[in-house]
């Protein structure tokens, strides 16, 4: 099976979502491609695409215009030539407007919040999950290819396939119409201190429990601080304005799966608890025993986050 | 300015979720506006304020002529609507709801802009707007965070992975919205009653022009083969503070080494 991965970047690399797609490209089909619509460093992203077991880099330069939105027109026209089975995407930004283009130009359905892959044959099965993460759902396409699918990061592990550096194939970018009339004027990075929320081994997320906005610094991102982690949310206080969605875990925002989550004055509605279940431990602290986050949580502590908190983030400074 | 908001009529998340017969979401009972596409309607309306003229128009495809959801964001404010319902829509994928959202665009005439949210709180494919700009051969400035109209143009800071771009295209265009996009009005008691009155143009497939083949089933050409319970994960141990609860967390991080 053809298996063709579409390639981000972020930050000049290749964002491990990527790489997870790549791992299961492998796992599923004997030829694996990648495509890279972007100005980075072309040589380098072949050599990370490559190290995980892609062969070939398509590049596709979207001048000014939004990645996925003007690459699928040159997808389509690829596939049309090399007719790749499946065409893998992250459940991202510019991977869902890639794909969400390229399914018109091709008239193909999408599968999307892939959470599961698997192939026995030419037969693929995709697995996804609905209300909340409750209910697990598998899905066969009726119609050939290419399947058009997106998956969620963090469904799988990344693992290196040891291969060389893709090569890379420039194609000339196809006419895209008025999709290429949308223009990035400006790029914008919001700093962010300590490790990436998707990639920390630890993660202090603070919910609607912790009372006020300006309690979010003393109480989770110190404790997340103290024990070299990151920073989290649950949506009622992205919504609320007390921090930005970018911090936000959960159905619509992040995935995490740390060795250590611990869950700050959050409830643990299955919105929230689609997005870090999958977490080696978890800490709850919640002053509602009946909260639904304690039927996940490891450790639970039924008792107040402003109590708690600052002696425990003065215990743990007490011993570093 | 004339915008169009794309909003989708859903079951109440409030309430636990079921399957119907044919393994689609039950949309059988009452539906309500998707909250996130309140945000949308609040911001076209604020847009066609700002532009000193024109109206909201809404779409929404749901079954069963349903049209609670779109009274409320008629209370809100929009002017009139479409509602394609349609038995031969059932199971409808993403792509089969943009073909028909694209030909309701196409229907209403003389649309500026068009509004949808980022993704929709039961189907949260998040690849809708898209596909409907593509339909209608339109850019469309996805995952935005913010958006302003000036000089006959649209501009909106998008979201990235690592913080946002400023993004602008030429009209006409589509937009999708997150949500805290703006702060959605509630409707006022004499929006509520206008809304009654207001137009709600209902129409089928076949009045876009649409086969069957195209939508519902046939055009989601795919089957679910498998439905289960996801596996619990198992409670473990839970104590009541009593003033030592920061020590117990301390001890469980050491076991685990994290400290
Ligand atoms: C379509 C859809 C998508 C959604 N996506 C997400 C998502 O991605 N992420 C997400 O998080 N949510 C999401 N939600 C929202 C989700 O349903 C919940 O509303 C949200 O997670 C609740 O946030 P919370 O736990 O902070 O607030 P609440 O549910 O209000 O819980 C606050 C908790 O704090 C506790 N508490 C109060 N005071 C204290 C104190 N002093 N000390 C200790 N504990 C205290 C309370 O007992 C309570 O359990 C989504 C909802 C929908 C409908
Ligand atoms: N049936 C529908 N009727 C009207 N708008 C819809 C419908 N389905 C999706 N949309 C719009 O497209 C957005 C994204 O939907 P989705 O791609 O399903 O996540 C929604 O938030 C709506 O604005």
């Amino acid at each position: 099976m053809k298996v063709w991965v579409f390639a981000e970047v972020a930050l000049d690399k290749v964002t491990t979502a990527t790489l997870e797609l790549l791992t299961k490209a492998r796992e599923i089909g004997s030829d694996v491609e990648a495509i890279y619509a972007g100005a980075g460093d072309a040589a380098a992203v072949a050599a990370s695409v490559g190290a995980y077991g892609a062969t070939k880099l398509h590049v596709i330069d979207p001048g000014d215009g939004l990645p996925g939105q003007v690459a699928a027109a040159t997808i389509a026209q690829l596939a049309g030539e090399q007719s790749p089975d499946v065409i893998l995407f992250a459940q991202s930004y510019d991977g869902r407007d890639a794909l969400a283009r390229l399914s018109v130009k091709l008239d193909k359905p999408v599968l999307t919040n892939g959470m599961s892959l698997s192939a026995n044959g030419d037969a693929l099965t995709f697995g996804t999950a609905i209300f909340g993460g409750v209910t697990l759902v598998d899905v066969k396409l009726t119609t050939d290819g290419p399947a058009l699918i997106a998956i969620r990061p963090k469904s799988f592990a990344a693992e290196e396939s040891g291969g060389a550096a893709a090569a890379v194939a420039n194609v000339a970018t196809a006419d895209s119409g008025r999709a290429a009339e949308a223009k990035i004027l400006a790029q914008h990075v919001e700093e962010q201190q300590g490790p990436k929320l998707e990639e920390a081994a630890v993660v202090v997320s603070g919910g609607r429990g912790i009372g006020a906005a300006e309690n979010y610094e003393p109480l989770v991102e110190e404790l997340a601080k103290v024990l070299k982690g990151a920073w989290g949310a649950s949506r009622a206080i992205v919504d609320a304005g007390w921090v930005p969605y970018a911090l936000q875990v959960g159905q619509t925002g992040k995935t995490v799966k740390p060795k250590v989550y611990i869950a700050l004055g959050i409830s643990g509605a299955t919105q929230h608890l689609v997005g870090m279940k999958g977490s080696d431990n978890i800490v709850a602290v919640n002053k509602d025993g009946e909260a639904p986050i304690f039927s996940v949580a490891d450790l639970g502590i039924i008792g107040d986050v402003h109590k708690v908190v600052p002696v425990l983030i003065e215990a743990l400074k007490a011993k570093s | 300015m004339n915008v169009a908001v794309c909003v989708k009529q859903i079951p109440d998340p409030a309430v636990p979720g079921t399957l119907s017969a044919d393994k689609t979401l039950d949309r059988a009972g009452k539906l309500i506006l998707d909250e996130s596409d309140s945000y949308g309607v609040e911001m076209a309306l604020q847009l066609v304020d700002a532009a000193g003229g024109g109206e909201v128009t809404l779409i929404s495809m749901a079954p069963n002529d349903e049209v609670s959801g779109l009274r409320t964001a008629l209370a809100m404010g929009a002017a009139k609507a479409i509602l394609v319902s349609d038995p031969a829509l059932a199971g409808s994928d993403a792509l089969s709801t943009a073909k028909i959202l694209a030909k309701s665009i196409e229907r209403a005439g003389d649309i500026d802009l068009v509004l949808a949210a980022t993704e929709s709180s039961d189907g949260y494919t998040g690849t809708v707007p898209a596909q409907v700009a593509e339909l209608l051969g339109w850019p469309a400035l996805t995952f935005s965070k913010h958006v302003e109209i000036a000089d006959g143009k649209v501009k909106v800071q998008r979201q990235t992975e690592a913080g946002y771009d400023e993004v602008e295209a030429s009209l006409p265009a589509i937009v999708s919205v997150t949500a805290g996009v703006v702060e959605p009005r509630y409707p006022s008691f004499k929006g509520i009653m206008a809304a009654k009155n207001k137009p709600v143009d209902k129409v089928t497939a076949a009045d876009l022009g649409l086969d069957a083949g195209q939508v519902g089933w046939a055009g989601a050409r795919q089957e679910i083969v498998n439905i289960e319970q996801a596996p619990a994960r198992q409670a473990g141990e839970k104590f009541e503070d009593d003033g030592t609860g920061a020590e117990k967390v301390v001890a469980f991080l050491e076991q685990l080494k994290v400290v």
